[in-house]
């Protein structure tokens, strides 16, 4: 089962957290490959808060479709970021990893935000297609103080590969996750967590419900909706839909993935918007034994599961600092001086809920709502 | 010259030619006359024979000749009378002297057609053959990283929604204060009901006996109640017995409509003492044992209580058109007919129309999607069964409907509208008795639910039919088990408590095993429509024409 290990903190922290925290956790995962994703971003990005960053691995060939399509669509280069890479047996190195700081093309400038974000999904996607046939381009976001790295390879190799304990790349949340391959190939495009739009996830657990989540998806006309190398993806996309073309709180994601039975909806004073939803989003339940860890575009952090989940996924922390993660053992390597026993396990009906700042954590009860 | 036929029986056919050759076995039967009594079609009958016996005795050849009158039990060559293999004769014989044997060689159809008659029938289609519901397997096990459940355990939720969804995009809700509330009067919100993905398919009374229909409302009356299993019914065309549609019970029943409309004089007087709405409205525009065909109740299946019911004189045949005689189009016809019923029930229950498994399903299918007050599609495949049709029809006509539900639920998922527009198949499930596994196979193919009716008749009454042309004496009032007549004298065999019991005991095995279907996929709270990674099959076409995994 893969290992999710979630960062956040009132203060900046290297993502060497995460990584500890998995490498604390790893007989649950195989070393076939990590992905982190960093948000609310410090050390040299903290000036570039308001500029997309595209994160990604090119080929020399890929590099320069990329650095034309950008330039001819607008977009101008404010900073680059290269890890720098020390060889390490077993990863396979590409030619070049990335994060690239951009400013919006002219005529973006005075855009809405989210016509801003359509922009920028629309220039992932090209940049996603282009390089997909020859594996010459893989971008895994491109979205304002958010980079993401993913590799195959051992999460605690991969750190020193991308000489991440002597980088100064630091963020506010940080969520890993070292990947148990399953039953897709290895493909970083499979690999958590996923991004769409200002909202992500990670997951562990197969999903059950998967071809019928995609499908339905896929059919909602949004051209973001796409990929699904992994089974995990539809958990992104369905908080994407949910909080930003639906305009629901975040707390109807788990009412939608996990829907109450009808005798518990009308314990909730929503019951009839509950009603609808759950006959409207049926295709959306995942009904599968998942713990899907999150964040929206906020920097509300929150962990929810199904309730077949044998093993809940534990949140815990101190004021200023809380740690999302699949295992306790991950949780104490990130915040060792902290009172246990406040630990949380979210059971069938909770979702934990961690506001922008980590000051607090709260537990959202379903049956309550 | 005298042709010799007479003398040399040419004409006659032989026993090969039927397809059923009764076994009688003289030294066991004692010549009660319980066979010859009951049999449905006079196929045997008791005769007398001159026995002549030839004996000699002492060395010397000396034959003599004596002659004994014996008492046998002989079948007919009448090819109207032809046995059908019921196997009546074999139920009441104490002594088991008497059995009816299939005959592979039969030449029954070259013959059954005297008169220019078209042979006629009730039953399903003879086609004994896998069938393609029986040849899809459930290959997607969870483990390890997704463990199974445990169907005795878990908490399972099997239920499917009738009527029609809105698409979220549509549902008229605000965000206020983290809480979304329904913004009233903004928008029409369709009925939906919660039902059991199994439901009982469309039999009329009149078609089925008093004790048979009474038995399955009261068995399914039973499920809702005692069991809590919503499990639904549809009355067939014919309307209801008035007290029902007066009582709380109508929920649920699905009322049906079709080309005669009998029956609906009744339930449109009835509607103001309603006290609840029926479960929805089906509008019958096919059927998938004769496609294309319309309905025949005959005059002597219309006594007093059907002739009541229906609205009509008593022993008169009741036709049904094939088409409904005041439209003109689908989409007139369906969108005419979906609003006048959705409006008779001030827009509370849910109108679908069912159809006959067709290769334009998706025409049909695409219209309603375009109709906002259309609940569902059913479709009943080429293996629906029915009370009285062409054997033409029933063997030859209609579509399979694992691709008809497939096509167009794939349809719907371009449309991004399979969430919105239930599809309900039937024609075929259970036909080996595999019900659970053919609804789940139908359901992972796209089906909200399924539809049943040859076999609850089988299962809960013990229906002789089969494949192999057994019985299927329906159209004919005579039906042995008291099914599918009129005919106090053969209904009266039939107990109606015992097939309400039978359809209980048929739900709950179903329910058990659709958890040991679906537990070991691990789902649980939702039916897994769509879920077609979980479905693999033997054959390649298959697997392609279907878009699912080739296992071997
Ligand atoms: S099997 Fe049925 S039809 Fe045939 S002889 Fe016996 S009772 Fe008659």
């Amino acid at each position: 089962m893969c290992r999710l290990a979630a960062i956040t903190s009132s203060e900046y922290f290297s993502p060497m957290e995460n990584v500890l925290a998995l490498e604390t956790m790893k007989e649950g995962h195989d070393g076939s490959g990590m992905g982190i994703i960093l948000k609310d971003l410090g050390g040299e990005f903290e000036e570039f808060k308001e500029f997309p960053v595209l994160s990604g691995i090119c080929s020399e060939s890929g590099l320069e479709t990329v650095d034309k399509y950008m330039a001819d669509h607008g977009f101008q280069i404010k900073h680059v970021w290269s890890p720098s890479i020390t060889e390490v047996r077993g990863i396979h190195k590409r030619d070049y990893y990335f994060a690239k700081v951009y400013q919006y093309p002219e005529s973006y400038l005075d855009k809405t935000i989210p016509e801003k974000e359509d922009l920028l999904m629309r220039t992932r996607l090209a940049l996603r297609k282009m390089g997909e046939s020859d594996e010459s381009i893989i971008v895994f976001s491109f979205y304002p103080d958010i980079l993401s790295i993913k590799e195959v390879g051992d999460p605690l190799q991969l750190s020193e590969f991308f000489g991440l304990d002597n980088s100064s790349l630091k963020a506010k949340i940080i969520f890993a996750q070292g990947r148990q391959n399953t039953n897709y190939a290895i493909n970083l495009y499979a690999c958590h967590p996923f991004f769409i739009q200002g909202y992500a996830s990670m997951t562990n657990g197969e999903n059950t419900a998967f071809v019928p989540i995609r499908e339905y998806l896929m059919s909602r006309g949004f051209p973001g909706y796409i990929g699904y190398n992994s089974d995990s993806e539809v958990f992104t996309h369905i908080l994407h839909y949910l909080n930003r073309h639906l305009g629901y709180p975040l707390t109807y994601f788990k009412d939608v993935i996990t829907p109450l039975k009808a005798s518990e909806i009308g314990m909730r004073d929503d019951r009839e918007a509950l009603n609808l939803i759950k006959k409207s989003l049926r295709m959306l339940c995942i009904d599968g034994p998942n713990c899907v860890i999150g964040f929206n575009p906020d920097g509300t952090c929150f962990m929810v599961q199904d309730s077949k989940k044998l093993r809940p996924g534990a949140v815990g922390g101190l004021k200023g600092k809380y740690a999302l993660m699949s295992e306790e053992c991950g949780i104490d390597r990130v915040v060792p001086k902290r009172d246990r026993s406040k630990d949380i396990f979210p059971m069938k009906y909770d979702m934990v809920i961690i506001p922008p700042g980590a000051e607090e954590v709260r537990v959202w009860n379903q049956l309550q709502g | 010259m005298e042709p010799a036929s007479r003398l040399d029986h040419n004409h006659q056919l032989s026993l090969r030619e039927l397809p059923y050759i009764i076994r009688w076995r003289d030294d066991r039967c004692k010549r009660c006359g319980k066979c010859t009594a009951i049999c449905p079609v006079k196929a045997i009958e008791p005769t007398v024979k001159i026995l002549r016996n030839v004996t000699s005795e002492g060395p010397v050849p000396t034959p003599v000749t004596s002659r004994k009158v014996v008492y046998v039990v002989e079948q007919v060559l009448d090819i109207n009378r032809y046995c059908t293999g019921c196997g009546s004769c074999t139920l009441v014989c104490p002594n088991e002297a008497i059995e009816p044997e299939l005959n592979p060689q039969n030449k029954f159809l070259h013959f059954k057609n005297k008169g220019g008659d078209a042979y006629k029938r009730g039953g399903r289609r003879n086609d004994p053959s896998v069938s393609t519901l029986d040849k899809l397997k459930f290959t997607r096990i969870s483990m390890l990283t997704d463990p199974a459940l445990d169907a005795g355990r878990h908490e399972f939720r099997i239920r499917t929604l009738l009527g029609r969804n809105l698409p979220p995009e549509h549902l008229p809700l605000e965000a206020e204060g983290g809480k979304l509330v329904v913004k009233k009067d903004e928008i029409f919100i369709p009925p939906v009901r919660e039902i059991y993905p199994i439901m009982i398919g469309s039999m009329s009374v009149g078609a089925l006996s008093p004790p048979m229909w009474e038995g399955l409302a009261m068995g399914i009356t039973y499920l809702n109640e005692a069991e809590g299993m919503p499990v639904v019914m549809c009355s067939g065309e014919g309307g209801m017995p008035p007290r029902l549609l007066k009582s709380r019970f109508l929920k649920y029943f699905i009322l049906q409509i079709a080309s005669g409309y009998f029956g609906w004089d009744e339930i449109i007087h009835a509607l103001p003492h309603m006290v609840e709405d029926p479960c929805a409205i089906e509008i019958k525009y096919g059927q998938g044992a004769k496609p294309g065909d319309g309905g025949l109740l005959m005059s002597y299946k219309v006594l007093k209580l059907i002739a009541e019911i229906r609205g009509v004189p008593k022993f008169v045949d009741l036709a049904s058109p094939p088409t409904h005689q005041t439209k003109y189009s689908i989409e007139e016809a369906v969108a005419k007919m979906i609003q006048s019923m959705s409006m008779a029930w001030g827009f509370r229950v849910p109108v679908y129309p069912k159809i006959s498994g067709t290769k334009t399903a998706r025409a049909v299918l695409n219209n309603l999607a375009r109709n906002p007050y259309a609940a569902a599609l059913s479709i009943d495949g080429e293996d629906g069964g029915t009370g009285a049709a062409y054997n033409v029809s029933m063997d030859k006509m209609g579509h399979p409907i694992a691709t008809n539900i497939r096509d167009c639920y794939l349809d719907l998922v371009c449309q991004g509208k399979q969430n919105e527009l239930p599809l309900i198949a039937a024609g075929g499930i259970g036909k080996k008795g595999n019900l659970a596994a053919n609804a789940a196979a139908l359901i992972m193919l796209g089906a909200s639910a399924v539809s049943i009716g040859k076999y609850i008749m089988q299962a809960a009454a013990d229906c002789f039919g089969d494949e192999y042309n057994r019985c299927n004496l329906c159209n004919t009032g005579r039906c042995p088990r008291g099914i599918t007549t009129q005919d106090p004298k053969l209904y009266r065999r039939l107990d109606p408590d015992r097939v309400a019991e039978r359809v209980i005991d048929v739900f709950k095995t179903a329910d058990t095993e659709l958890r040991k279907i679906f537990a070991p996929m691990g789902r649980s709270t939702e039916l897994p429509i769509g879920m077609s990674d979980g479905l693999s099959i033997e054959d390649k076409a298959m697997a392609e024409r279907l878009q699912i995994d080739y296992a071997c």
